[in-house]
């Protein structure tokens, strides 16, 4: 819509102007060009009127956002602190081992973050990549506040004997760059080895790769029960009289319109084992009183508690599309023999095709980044990635991981919405 | 939905199947918000049908839980009359949240829609450029999973001025993060996808000769818009405002990770309850709270209606 | 940006312009947060006009680094463990605090000598000593009681869920002591591979009856509700469970693990002044005890001890129930703040892959 080469009366006034007398406007200028000028001027007011929000959102989202990413990648916890033995790391190659030279750089930068306080902060840098490791920090950081004399070597190895330790130098070599891609390896449960290869971490430790499987996984779930409980819903609202669909529609938008953490804690009321749900079945028989079904603080609670919020989500799109299907094609399949069925698979089924994508790309999307919902009913195995990067940023602090997996997180997502733009055109995103 | 006469007993059979199923979904999608109604008013701090609610006892139920809401914080709730109210407007906990939840909403819907509103009479005009692009950034604050956008706001909104000391200035500034600028500035990004949704969907169905005629009988672009465009899309950009408002109303993450001690919203004072006890009060404010949105959503249907009447667009 | 910074004072101005001077305390919520408030706030309120926020966080430690990290500081005072006192004072993110300025005990003995020993630290100071403990629901077994903590892991004899912290460092130990790991040997045991292993094997045994909970109120409601049978808890919360609101509740001072909560003041404090002034009111000898009247956690004064009487019912004696009772000692796990300041990150990484993998 927006290019200009297609506008209808631009292409009149090319071919006019293309023929040996140009016409003029009023003023004397060719037409053509007045035109132009008068599309540019108009150009420039439709931008002026979106100029506000647009860098509304870049300032306070877009910015944001990119600022944060730079953390997975940038991490000057190490190299700002600890500026000498940094220097010597840049001088030499990987591998060497460590002279004198690197032995004093350690003690002086060791004495002076000791005294600035940071010495705990260097500590939690290098604890990230070679845990165990903040303590030596801390402690020799302690022992230095009287100073420390030649030979360095001898006396930070008196302090500690793991200053020796030759996967110590190589994290620190590591670290004394503050631009790095360990908190990416990190983040796919990858690890660099005193060589500096790459390496799977023990197996005891990988969580990230199938935190993120899972997540995928049940969005994936979540998004194919909103579909079955959607389709039927949309199609009765879109086949029975207005005035009906129109009441029925309020139960669907009304959970749609209540607060998410009230649908929330009505699911923890209605599922936990003391709750409404497991009364009705041990009231009325189905199960036992000591049979009692464990269905929330793990992954049924999400997917249920999930599938009920995301719902909405489906049946709209597919609701708006299904209203459009003419319902003649299906009686003309019918009268020409097809079997209900097969008037449904073949006729009807395929043209709600485009509601269907809209609402299984917009449930999908939305379900991955989820982290209210499993945080409160999803336990240990309904955690998602996002619990994952809220932990990190609000309670181990490692920021730089959070960003990471947030980075890889973004980029999933944005590939969808990107996938959702090209088929479905993000300006028929309707609500209600 | 009615059956053709020429149904067979199978298909007969089905289509009564397939009302059942449609029926229990509906059950499905509504009774989790009816089920919490009646136990906020249960007179035991328990999350089931007592003996006596199933029995339909006066004495099972009661207004306890929604005492306790106002109770909570208050330094004398056993004062009486005027000492009472003023104390209860004062220093109740969900009184205080309910407040900053409606400063901080009015504020973040007012910059929501006022900016989204003419974005969205730019992005409808045909020669704006750009114009997918510059649409798929507008709305991605809708997609962007909250969790990301919220840790890019905590700090960006801490030192707001980084950006500023990056391009080699050194300007003096506070933070935003802990301000109620800050939670009003989030979440009138997060309102904004609503109401460029919303308006633009109007704006589809508003004819542009309306301008062109209104131009043409000598109006300036300003009455033209106040005294043509606005009215008809007003029952757009009144629901957009209501779905910014009703975004803010309802957003706890971002509120979680920028917010300060001061702002305390009513989401977050319930995140807490829910962590801390999920005692029947909570019950009484989410019961509360479908109140309220039952009267939003009713408020939405009757613009809606509205504004096919003024366009004289008859339900199809 | 000046604009904004006007626009944002005039704004907070707007709402909040009758407040004169306050102070912002983060703690744990719940009962704990109630006596606090009883013991502390309204007297503190009373005295010096000074207004007390009370902000609940699941561990106030968590707020306070994301803050100073951010250079975005909110709280005032923050009660937060030893192991985080310690290592956000490292970290140079607190006020150092002279003992010399906290108030003497009654009997004239200056504080340095009145508090006990570990209570007082470069940048904190401890107000009450309490415990994590196994607590259960004594409607949910007939006949033998559980006793122990290897009982806690025993879901054969004593049927039902069992409630646990979802963090290593209060999950752990607990594993050990019912593998037979005396308390006092916990952090040498848990200080080598193999130790840690043998934790998690013994913790796999109950895996799949585990509740996982976050917040100090939690454990309770669960034990309320009868979503779980036994649980691990803090040991005033479930004290409040049993008098304040007669549950059918018990504890087991088995493997009792101790720790202490401090207050400390973080360098950037909004409100530094009345932060101070507060911290000095809230740790002399008669605040401390007064806390003892409202929840079951032990004064880290010695000169509070004997002003510590009955409960807020007025019939409860406190002593029995406090978790530096003999009984309670028996068999405590001291909390080890270096351990913890250098171990945690790797456990809770080791910790959260166990709970992920099923």
């Amino acid at each position: 819509m927006a290019n200009v080469a297609l506008d209808p009366h631009a292409a009149v006034v090319s071919t006019a102007s293309g023929g040996p007398a140009a016409l003029t406007s009023a003023d004397g200028t060719p037409l053509a060009r007045a035109l132009a000028r008068s599309q540019r001027r108009a150009r420039r007011r439709a931008f002026l009127l979106v100029l506000p929000l647009l860098a509304f959102i870049l300032i306070t989202f877009v910015v944001p956002i990119g600022q944060m990413l730079q953390r997975s990648f940038y991490n000057a916890g190490f190299s700002a602190n600890m500026p000498q033995v940094s220097a010597w790391f840049a001088e030499t190659e990987r591998g060497t081992d460590p002279d004198d030279a690197a032995w004093a750089a350690l003690a002086a930068d060791l004495t002076a973050a000791a005294e600035a306080r940071t010495v705990a902060m260097v500590g939690t840098r290098i604890n990230y990549d070679l845990s165990g490791t903040r303590s030596l920090f801390t402690s020799t950081g302690r022992a230095l506040r009287g100073g420390i004399e030649p030979p360095y070597r001898e006396n930070l190895l008196e302090i500690d004997q793991k200053w020796g330790d030759p996967q110590l130098w190589s994290v620190m070599r590591e670290a004394s760059r503050p631009v790095t891609a360990n908190f990416y390896l990190a983040a796919v449960d990858r690890a660099r080895d005193a060589e500096g290869n790459i390496v799977q971490v023990d197996e005891r430790q990988r969580v990230y790769t199938m935190l993120f499987g899972r997540t995928f996984w049940l969005s994936l779930v979540i998004t194919a029960l909103t579909f079955v409980l959607g389709f039927p819903i949309a199609h009765l609202l879109a086949t029975l009289p207005l005035r009906k669909s129109n009441l029925l529609m309020i139960l669907v938008l009304l959970p749609f319109w209540t607060s998410l953490l009230v649908r929330t804690t009505s699911w923890m009321v209605l599922l936990q084992q003391q709750g409404v749900v497991n009364d009705l079945l041990v009231w009325t028989g189905i199960i036992g009183a000591s049979g009692r079904l464990q269905m929330i603080y793990n992954q049924t609670g999400t997917i249920i508690a999930m599938t009920h919020i995301l719902l909405p989500f489906m049946i709209l799109p597919l609701y708006s599309v299904m209203r459009t299907i003419n319902p003649s094609y299906v009686r003309a399949a019918r009268s020409l023999g097809a079997s209900s069925w097969t008037a449904f698979r073949r006729v009807y089924f395929p043209q709600t095709l485009p509601g269907l994508g809209a609402g299984a790309l917009l449930v999908f999307i939305l379900a991955v980044g989820y982290y209210i919902t499993p945080a409160l009913v999803g336990g240990s195995s309904g955690q998602l990635i996002s619990n994952m990067i809220a932990m990190h940023m609000t309670s181990t602090l490692n920021w730089s991981l959070a960003a990471a997996l947030a980075a890889l997180l973004l980029a999933a997502v944005l590939v969808l919405y990107w996938v959702y733009d090209r088929m479905v055109g993000i300006d028929n995103l309707k609500l209600g | 939905m009615a059956l053709p006469s020429y149904a067979s007993p199978l298909e007969r059979a089905w289509h009564y199947a397939y009302l059942v199923i449609c029926g229990l979904i509906f059950f499905f999608l509504i009774a989790p918000i009816i089920v919490i109604i009646p136990l906020s008013f249960n007179a035991e701090p328990f999350f089931t049908f007592t003996p006596a609610m199933r029995a339909l006892d006066p004495d099972g139920f009661s207004l306890r839980w929604y005492q306790s809401l106002l109770h909570f914080g208050m330094e004398n709730p056993q004062a009486e009359g005027w000492a009472f109210w003023s104390d209860a407007w004062a220093n109740a906990n969900w009184i205080k949240a309910a407040k900053n939840s409606i400063i901080i909403g009015f504020f973040s819907t007012l910059v929501a829609t006022v900016l989204g509103t003419l974005a969205a009479l730019g992005l409808a005009r045909p020669e704006m450029p750009f114009r997918r692009t510059i649409m798929a950034i507008l709305i991605s604050p809708m997609i962007v999973p909250l969790i990301i956008t919220a840790t890019g706001m905590f700090f960006f909104y801490s030192n707001p001025c980084d950006l500023l000391v990056l391009i080699g200035l050194e300007p003096q500034c506070g933070r935003l993060a802990g301000t109620y600028l800050g939670v009003i500035l989030a979440h009138a990004t997060l309102g904004i996808p609503f109401v460029i949704i919303t308006v633009t969907a109007t704006l589809i169905g508003f004819d542009q000769s309306l301008n062109r005629a209104a131009a043409s009988l000598g109006a300036n672009p300003r009455v033209t818009f106040f005294r043509v465009t606005m009215p008809l899309i007003l029952p757009g950009v009144i629901s957009g405002a209501l779905f910014a408002f009703v975004t803010s109303f309802d957003e706890v993450v971002a509120v979680l990770f920028i917010g300060g001690p001061e702002q305390q919203t009513i989401p977050r004072q319930m995140w807490n309850g829910i962590r801390e006890q999920i005692s029947p009060a909570i019950l009484a404010v989410a019961t509360l709270l479908v109140v309220f949105s039952i009267a939003l959503l009713t408020t939405v249907e009757l613009l809606r209606r509205r504004s096919e009447r003024i366009r004289g667009v008859t339900p199809r | 940006m000046k604009t904004t910074l006007i626009l944002s004072t005039a704004l907070s101005g707007l709402a909040f312009a009758a407040t004169a001077q306050e102070v912002n305390v983060v703690s744990w919520g719940g009962a704990y947060e109630t006596s606090q408030v009883e013991a502390y706030n309204k007297p503190f309120t009373a005295e010096t006009g000074i207004r007390v926020n009370m902000i609940a966080a699941d561990n106030p430690a968590t707020p306070l680094k994301a803050q100073v990290e951010a250079g975005n500081v909110t709280g005032d005072v923050f009660d937060v463990e030893v192991s985080d006192a310690i290592r956000l004072c490292d970290e140079g993110a607190l006020m150092e605090i002279d003992p010399a300025m906290l108030p003497a005990a009654p009997d004239g003995t200056p504080a340095v000598d009145d508090f006990v020993p570990g209570a007082l630290q470069d940048c904190a100071v401890a107000n009450i000593v309490w415990g994590t403990v196994i607590s259960y629901n004594t409607t949910k077994f007939e006949g033998e009681m559980p006793q122990t903590a290897a009982d806690f892991f025993d879901t054969e004899t004593f049927p039902g869920k069992r409630g646990l912290p979802r963090n290593p460092k209060r999950t752990l130990y607990l594993a050990l002591i019912a593998d037979g790991v005396p308390a006092a040997e916990i952090y040498d045991v848990l200080g080598t591979d193999e130790g840690v292993d043998r934790a998690f094997a013994k913790l796999d045994t109950i895996k799949n009856d585990v509740v996982w909970w976050e917040a100090g109120a939690q454990p309770v409601q669960l034990l309320a509700d009868g979503e779980v049978s036994m649980t691990t808890v803090y040991n005033g919360r479930v004290f409040d469970a049993m008098v304040a609101e007669n549950q059918p509740f018990e504890i087991i001072w088995d493997g009792q693990y101790m720790d202490m909560d401090m207050f400390v003041i973080p360098k950037d404090a909004p409100n530094l002044d009345a932060a101070v002034e507060y911290l000095k009111f809230a740790t002399d000898t008669q605040r401390l005890a007064d806390q003892a009247r409202y929840i079951a956690y032990g004064p880290a004064r010695q000169s509070s001890a004997s002003l510590v009487g009955l409960y807020q019912d007025g019939v409860t004696e406190m002593a029995p129930h406090m978790p530096t009772s003999p009984e309670a000692l028996e068999n405590a796990v001291m909390d080890d703040p270096e351990f913890w300041a250098d171990r945690d990150a790797e456990m809770v990484e080791r910790f959260n892959a166990w709970l992920a993998s099923s």
